[in-house]
């Protein structure tokens, strides 16, 4: 007769008290949220797919310009130099945007958000937690990212000697802008997340927010399209990662970044409404 | 913690709170409990919760039994201020549970295990939890010793066994060592090891004075664990009652027989009080008389008996009397497998 020895491994020790104080505050719940995101692989690569989005494609496209330079003096001067280096970041707001979706929906789709709002039932501090948390992350990388592709597009579009210069008007500022903008783009998709809490219906709205919406103005008759066009989210807020942004189809760079922040601002704000009230 | 309180004492049995009771230390809030009152909720035109009433103590196991969409996960995410009551109020410990600012202080629940982000490992998953409330890190060290999950901490959730995942699950609730513990099926896919383990567990938090309410579908596992029943069946209380006075209020218990001349004895046995039916396997089952009658009546009548035996009603019997009317999918004959009370998810 074999007898059963308990597997070790499993052994479990006796539970002392904690009798600590266990306050929750938003600080707290911002610390719980960084540690979520650095501990979810699928943020990291999104974030890492971001970087290489923005400096690979960017230093592509300035490759190709290069290939082909503008010819006559007209296209010499609507060249834009910054605009091209710059160019992954329309890629990279998937990436991000995505993100922001998931930060949300995965809570919603494992049933783990019963868990957070359980210890966290005042709610909204995870909302504003996320927020800040994607934030901070999409600005820290895409903002070297930004500066890299930046400067490696400058120096290949150099040879044909085409580069603009940091220190030239409105460059600096594209550059920053598109830290700025893949940071809102972040959190459109997080309101849309927390909003919808579905995966694919918020990444659906994000792609409708950022492209549909876009391509729809695009078709309006005449001057339409271009006074309604300007305020379309994606449309409104690239504004501020260009560098001299045409007056007759772009707001002003901060005029339209401020545009597409109150976008992503009614999201969240409407995500809040529907996440403090009623069932989790 | 410890409460400085004994079990039984100055808990008031019915009614409302009028005055604080003993206070926890380091807690501002009154000595642990829940308490459910016309608990009524709606999701759309069902309703999941209807009219309930009843008080969870602290000091022993309460136990939570309800057939299929009986509303016991309503009830429980409720409790755990997930969900908003259509009418009616709950309080833990005192107060509404979304009016907590330590919460996992108060309450420490665990409603699904799979409910975990599938990458991230189960040490990170827990401090982020204790994080919320400003928890330290050795506390997350020691709930992991405790749940016997050392040797998996730095392994993804989402790869664990049901068995671990439930583990994990309590691990979690047990974070803030609240003063009430709200588990959903919390035995469910645990082995023989993990389901000795939670009973003792369940046993000495409520011996250190905490509400430790539990919902299982495993009858047994409630019987040998929970010291008082909350049933409930459609949404409404069935019964609030001892564990004890549960399976005394089912049918007598039955004697199960098997002779060799089964028609002889049958006739026998037949008479005003007694009733005779056959059983499964050519035994007869015999209620309303003591076993050693029937062995006396087969002797006198040289029948000799292979098998005699009383068949305690267990609980699962009580649980299926008592709910039977409740059952919402209730099939038309007494299924033979016995319950099958899976809970809804």
């Amino acid at each position: 007769m074999t007898s059963v020895t308990p597997n070790p491994a499993l052994a479990p020790a006796a539970l002392p008290g904690y009798s600590r104080p266990q306050k929750v505050t938003q600080g707290r719940v911002l610390r719980s949220e960084w540690t979520k995101l650095r501990t979810q692989p699928s943020a990291l690569w999104a974030l890492l797919s971001a970087v290489i989005l923005v400096v690979a494609f960017g230093i592509l496209y300035s490759f190709l310009r290069e290939a082909r330079p503008p010819h006559g003096a007209a296209a010499v001067a609507s060249f834009d130099a910054a605009g091209i280096s710059l160019s992954g970041v329309q890629l990279a707001q998937i990436a991000v945007g995505v993100l922001g979706v998931l930060l949300i929906t995965s809570e919603y789709a494992t049933g783990l958000i019963r868990t957070t709002l359980a210890a966290v039932p005042r709610r909204l501090p995870v909302l504003w937690g996320k927020a800040a948390m994607l934030t901070v992350a999409t600005i820290a990388v895409s903002l070297p990212a930004a500066f890299a592709a930046f400067l490696a597009g400058q120096s290949i579009l150099g040879r044909q000697h085409l580069a603009v210069h940091l220190s030239q008007p409105g460059v600096a500022r594209a550059v920053i802008g598109c830290a700025l903008y893949l940071a809102v783009a972040g959190l459109l998709g997080l309101g849309l997340g927390a909003l919808l809490r579905s995966t694919a219906g918020g990444i659906a709205a994000l792609f409708g927010l950022l492209f549909a919406l876009q391509l729809v103005a695009g078709f309006l008759p005449g001057s339409w399209a271009n006074d309604v066009g300007k305020y379309v989210p994606s449309t409104a807020g690239q504004a501020v990662t260009t560098a001299h942004p045409d007056p007759t189809s772009s707001l002003p760079p901060w005029t339209g970044f401020g545009v597409f922040c109150a976008y992503a601002a009614v999201l969240l704000g409407l995500a809040a409404l529907r996440m403090r009230r009623g069932d989790a | 913690m410890r409460l400085a309180r004994s079990p039984g004492g100055e808990i008031p049995t019915q009614g409302r709170l009028c005055a604080p009771l003993t206070r926890r230390p380091g807690s501002g809030s009154v000595v642990s409990m829940i308490e459910i009152h016309a608990l009524t909720k709606r999701y759309g035109r069902t309703t999941a919760v209807s009219d309930l009433t009843f008080t969870v103590r602290p000091g022993v196991v309460t136990g939570f039994l309800g057939p299929n969409g009986a509303g016991k996960s309503t009830t429980m995410r409720i409790i755990l201020g997930l969900d908003e009551p259509t009418t009616g109020s709950v309080t833990v410990n005192g107060r509404p549970p979304r009016a907590h600012t330590a919460p996992l202080r108060e309450v420490g629940g665990m409603l699904d295990p799979r409910a975990v982000h599938p990458s991230r490992n189960a040490y990170h998953h827990l401090l982020a939890l204790a994080q919320t409330s400003g928890i330290r890190r050795s506390r997350v060290d020691e709930v992991i010793d405790a749940a016997g999950l050392r040797s998996v901490a730095a392994r993804p959730a989402g790869k664990f066994s049901l068995g671990m995942a439930q583990r994990l699950g309590i691990a979690a609730a047990l974070l803030g060592d609240p003063a009430t513990v709200v588990l959903d099926e919390p035995v469910n896919g645990l082995d023989v090891e993990g389901i000795r383990w939670i009973r003792t567990l369940l046993h000495e938090l409520a011996a250190q004075g905490k509400t430790v309410f539990v919902s299982s579908h495993l009858m047994s596992e409630i019987a040998q664990t929970a010291t008082h029943l909350i049933v409930i069946g459609k949404g409404r209380l069935i019964a609030d009652t001892g564990v004890a006075e549960f399976i005394a209020s089912a049918e007598p218990p039955a004697v199960r027989v098997r002779s060799s001349n089964q028609d002889v004895l049958a006739g026998l046995l037949r008479s005003p009080g007694v009733t005779v039916t056959p059983g499964d396997g050519g035994a007869l089952a015999v209620s309303g008389m003591p076993a050693a009658r029937v062995g006396e009546l087969a002797a006198a009548a040289g029948i000799t008996v292979l098998e005699l035996a009383t068949e305690q009603a267990s609980l699962e019997d009580a649980f299926v009397d008592l709910t039977n009317d409740a059952v919402e999918f209730r099939a038309a004959a007494r299924p033979a497998a016995g319950p099958a009370f899976e809970e809804e998810k």
